[in-house]
């Protein structure tokens, strides 16, 4: 059993998510079909969108912000930041050039979310 | 060997030393902190005292006069800000009116003139059209003014240190030892200073000082004070600095305008025992707010831009100790609580005096008096900001927007001696950060000037010296 | 003194979406005036996702959201300073501005829209207790520090007011390596997302306190800790229930103010409510040709609805610029029984009757409402929401038809039915 709050909408409805058998979600407390689209996907591949920043080698700013192309697993939220430390992105940097390729091995690459003049 | 060494940059230490630097003479002013204006002069009600208030006798009495006098000409040679705006205690009962005649028989006997009383709320209301209902009759001391006392402070200082006199900072005394020529000053960091004369203004810690070397104790207690200080909207409020008849802990909850146009409402007042101890109680800062609103009732907590403590140094016998100890060369100005902004401008000259009479100091032929301030762009036409961004284009960018404060007089205000080293620093020199946003928005600016002019990492930069660093690392 | 037609006071999200629209409304004498080093406003440090699902119908970050509309602004030429301050506006539409470039310039301007956005609540505002070492940030000089500048402002943080900037610095912070202690709410609800509360605080296992609030700071030079109490009913806080929780870092989160000195200057009437401009809709002041849109007339959620107040503005002083001069009957809105404020709050009673769209904030949580619309205490307009809060704003949309019925009535309330 799990609780959640449903992010779809205002309503934040508390969901409680039975998970003992992966292939019979049952999911209680929601207002709206949607509620248990979302807790199924949190409870069997959970994704989440990851920012952050990278330092910029000879630009007009120290840093350039970055996310995820898409959704990465949640566990690798992490892991996937600690990447970000070792990058220097020489200027000029665009908006969508990949900052890290393929991270973590889950087929997702970090982009440029911001354009950084050179120096 | 210095002949005069000096213990502490409040306004005590900086005014003596600035009257000392008259002189051919060497002074070094020791300093705990990492500027000058650190301890009760940065935090206090910035009042101008008429001179009613303190017995007849007193030494607080006898210098309050004297400098109060002595503002006009002092404000126009260091260009600080200081308005006589006259002040007013106010009575609110009508069997308290004999106490305000007291007050006035006090201040005549002390010798302070132009005072009167009136009489009638309607009469009140004619000079202070905001205040309470209830209030029904006044003392009125055109005298009095507001000064901003830290830039006081650092307007003194600058002069001593353009007159010659040398600044040391984070030097903490922590023992004083009697030679054949003087006194061996020695610091935390181990360094020691040797001085003919030394001069305890020490603050809170003046009795500490004095005990070092003193047979006579001293024993002073430190009296925390909590402010709120009201967004400038808000200014109208009041002209005059206007008190409340006074109780036994002092002069009671002022409302007072302050030199940059806010509204300042306190003190509280409460013994501490730590002599750090500065932190407000929530309790203290509705006191010192509910009380404000008995003599403006339209006080709104919701223009509080930001709350404060002050501790003045209280000492039992009540009155100011100034002046050679029974340790020949060994003087002190301990004390010096309100009414001591006031008096320090002829304290200073005093004991300025008797040590250059101990020393035989002669006059400097080529003294300068007059300190140009820092410009403030804030209050210049548009024709002076156009010539200043001319001259210097750092005065074309605004760094701190609620204040309107330029990159040019940050930069300025870090390049002076003693220069700004810190956030707070910067904030008491230009207003940067004194705002209503509370330098929400031009801290990372700030840091970076500081940075750029000390010639040192961000990481480095504090908030008021010490261990008050802004930020810890680098996120990378 | 150089004449401009439009001059638009700030380059953030606001300032660029209503320039963009005033174009396009056939208005070419433009002219944006922004404080910082590049386009795009606080949007910049809002590194994070979430942007323009309803603008783009995409998710993306603060910096590509700003940059889709930079683009828009380029393309058409519209020109901009940059590192440049307004400190004036005069009720004469006079805008004083200075930069290290130009030095102090004065501009007449035919409309001005005022497009600056809000600061945040410091701590002052709020009255917190304690010592004031280094290590109390608002949440967004935090977030500037970190996102902009990349430094770190402190390892153990405990942040005040669940608002969206504070969740979204929980979370940053511990992207960065900081240990976030708590979330600390006076209220016992959140002003901040669902969303964010889940993402950013539940994923990272955050406590979130509500009804609780920092009653004292400790530490002399830099913070060693806070002091939390719980508050009773009237948030008063609760004595015995005080803890101290260590830290280095406070952040405050506690609310957003619109920035109106400049308004002020001009003598534009101010709502006590929003902190904003009182507007008709137009979004036109009671100055005339005196426009305001984005944060600096309410504080939005959403950039997205910025976005869309802002062309509206952008239109209506193109509009104004063209010769448009609203009638002088007037009706004031009143909002009653729950509704906190409404935006437009005045409507000019001969104009044209378009759709027209209102946006509101609520004071409480209430559940299973209707927002109505009342016309001299008749029902002209009415929308079922199973809850709303003070959190989120709420929009309605009345057709023409709709507000012909308005604008013909002698009083006009929004209410909430219960």
């Amino acid at each position: 059993m799990r609780e959640m709050i449903c992010i779809n909408c205002p309503m934040g409805c508390h969901l409680v998510v039975d998970d003992s058998d992966h292939n019979n979600i049952k999911v209680s407390g929601n207002t709206c079909p949607r509620g248990i689209t979302y807790a199924v996907n949190e409870v069997t591949a959970p994704k989440r969108m990851v920012t952050g920043s990278v330092h910029v080698e000879g630009g007009v700013i120290p840093m350039v912000s970055v996310k995820t192309r898409e959704a990465i697993p949640k566990q690798l939220i992490f892991d996937s930041l600690e990447l970000l430390k070792k990058v220097h992105m020489p200027a000029p940097v665009h908006i969508g050039d990949v900052v890290v390729k393929d991270i973590c091995g889950c087929g997702v690459d970090f982009i440029a979310t911001k354009d950084v003049e050179a120096k | 060997m210095k002949d005069v060494i000096v213990i502490g940059g409040g306004v005590v230490g900086c005014s003596i030393a600035r009257e000392l630097s008259r002189y051919k003479t060497d002074v070094l002013l020791l300093e705990r902190g990492n500027d000058v204006s650190v301890g009760t002069t940065k935090a206090n009600s910035g009042i101008v005292h008429g001179g009613y208030d303190a017995m007849p006798g007193t030494l607080k009495a006898h210098y309050n006069v004297l400098g109060n006098a002595m503002f006009d000409q002092l404000a126009q040679e260091l260009e600080f800000p200081f308005r006589r705006n006259g002040s007013m205690v106010l009575c609110f009962d009508e069997t308290q009116k004999d106490k305000l005649q007291e007050l006035y028989d006090r201040g005549v006997k002390n010798g302070v003139k132009g005072m009167y009383i009136v009489e009638g709320n309607d009469k009140i209301k004619q000079m202070e059209p905001y205040v309470s209902d209830q209030a029904v009759a006044a003392l009125v001391v055109p005298s009095g003014g507001i000064a901003s006392p830290y830039e006081m402070c650092i307007a003194y200082a600058e002069n001593a240190a353009q007159n010659g006199v040398e600044f040391r900072f984070l030097s903490e005394v922590t023992g004083i030892k009697q030679t054949e020529g003087g006194f061996d000053v020695t610091c935390r960091d181990g360094s020691v200073h040797q001085g003919k004369v030394v001069v305890n203004c020490a603050g809170v810690y003046a009795d500490e000082i004095n005990n070092m070397i003193c047979p006579e104790k001293l024993h002073i207690t430190a009296r925390k004070g909590d402010y709120v200080l009201m967004d400038k909207t808000c200014g109208y409020l009041a002209s005059h600095t206007l008190f409340q008849l006074p109780t036994k802990m002092g002069k009671g909850i002022l409302v007072t305008p302050t030199t940059h146009g806010n509204i300042l409402v306190g003190p509280t007042a409460t013994d501490v025992q730590d002599k750090d101890d500065v932190a407000t109680t929530a309790e203290e800062l509705d006191q010192a707010f509910t009380k404000g609103t008995i003599t403006e009732p339209s006080l709104a907590r919701r223009n509080i831009i930001t709350q404060f403590s002050g501790l003045r140094a209280h000492l039992d016998t009540d009155d100011f100790v100034v002046g050679e100890s029974s340790v020949k060369g060994f003087y002190n100005v301990a004390g010096i609580e309100s009414p001591g902004l006031t008096c320090a401008p002829a304290i200073a000259v005093d004991v300025a005096e008797q040590i250059a009479n101990k020393l035989q100091l002669k006059h400097k032929l080529h003294f300068d008096a007059k300190r140009k301030a820092i410009p403030h762009f804030a209050t210049m036409s548009n024709i002076e900001r156009e010539k200043l961004i001319e001259r210097n284009p750092l005065y074309g960018r605004i760094v701190c927007r609620c204040e309107v404060v330029t990159e040019g007089e940050i930069v300025d205000a870090i390049r002076r001696n003693p220069g700004a080293k810190d956030l707070d620093g910067v904030k008491r020199r230009t207003r940067a950060g004194m705002g209503r946003c509370q330098a929400g928005f031009c801290t990372p600016r700030v840091m970076e000037i500081l940075a750029r002019e000390l010639g040192c990492d961000m990481m480095d930069i504090t908030k008021g010296g010490g261990s008050s660093n802004v930020v810890i690392g680098r996120t990378k | 003194m150089k004449k401009i037609n439009l001059v638009i006071v700030g380059g953030g999200p606001a300032g660029l979406a209503a320039a963009k629209a005033a174009y396009d409304c056939g208005e070419r004498d433009i002219l944006i005036l922004e404080r910082e080093a590049e386009l795009g406003g606080i949007l910049n440090q809002c590194i994070h996702n979430g942007f323009g699902l309803h603008t783009f119908k995409e998710e993306l970050t603060g910096p590509e959201y700003a940059a889709r509309y930079v683009a828009e602004v380029k393309q058409r030429n519209i020109a901009y300073k940059l590192n440049a301050t307004v400190i004036d506006v005069s009720k004469n539409k006079v805008v004083t501005y200075v930069s290290e470039e130009d030095g102090l310039v004065q501009v007449q301007a035919t409309a001005i829209i005022l497009a600056c956005g809000c600061r945040e609540r410091p701590r002052g505002a709020i009255n917190t207790a304690g010592m004031r070492g280094a290590g109390v940030f608002s949440a967004g000089t935090a977030q500037k520090l970190v996102n902009i500048d990349g430094y770190l402002p402190g390892k153990e943080v405990v942040i005040l007011g669940s608002g969206d900037i504070g969740l979204i610095m929980a979370r940053r912070m511990t992207f960065e390596g900081a240990k976030v202690q708590a979330v600390v709410e006076l209220m016992p609800y959140s002003s901040g997302l669902n969303r964010n509360i889940v993402q950013c605080l539940n994923d990272f296992g955050i406590p979130l306190y509500f009804s609780h609030t920092v009653v004292d700071i400790k530490g002399k030079d830099r913070v060693t800790g806070v002091v939390v109490a719980e508050v009773d009913e009237k948030l008063r806080p609760k004595k015995e229930t005080e803890r101290l929780i260590p830290c280095d870092t406070l952040l405050l989160s506690v609310g957003l103010l619109p920035e109106n000195e400049l308004a002020k200057n001009a003598e534009v009437q101010l709502s006590n409510t929003t902190g904003g401009a009182v507007v008709d809709e137009n979004l036109m002041t009671n100055i005339d040709g005196v426009f305001e849109c984005g944060n600096v007339l309410h504080v939005h959620d959403l950039v997205d609805f910025v976005s869309a107040e802002s062309e509206n503005a952008g239109k209506c002083a193109a509009e104004y610029i063209q010769g448009y001069k609203p009638c002088h009957e007037k009706i004031t809105i009143r909002c009653t029984n729950g509704v906190r404020y409404c935006v437009p709050t005045v409507l000019n009673k001969d104009d044209v009757y378009a759709a027209q769209s209102f946006k509101m904030r609520v004071s409480n949580v209430f559940k299973k409402v209707e927002l109505a619309v009342l016309a001299d205490g008749v029902k002209v307009f009415g929308k079922k929401r199973p809850v709303v809060a003070p959190g989120e704003m709420e929009n309605i949309v009345l057709s023409a038809e709709q507000m012909k019925a308005l604008k013909q009535a002698s009083d006009v309330e929004i209410t909430l039915i219960k």
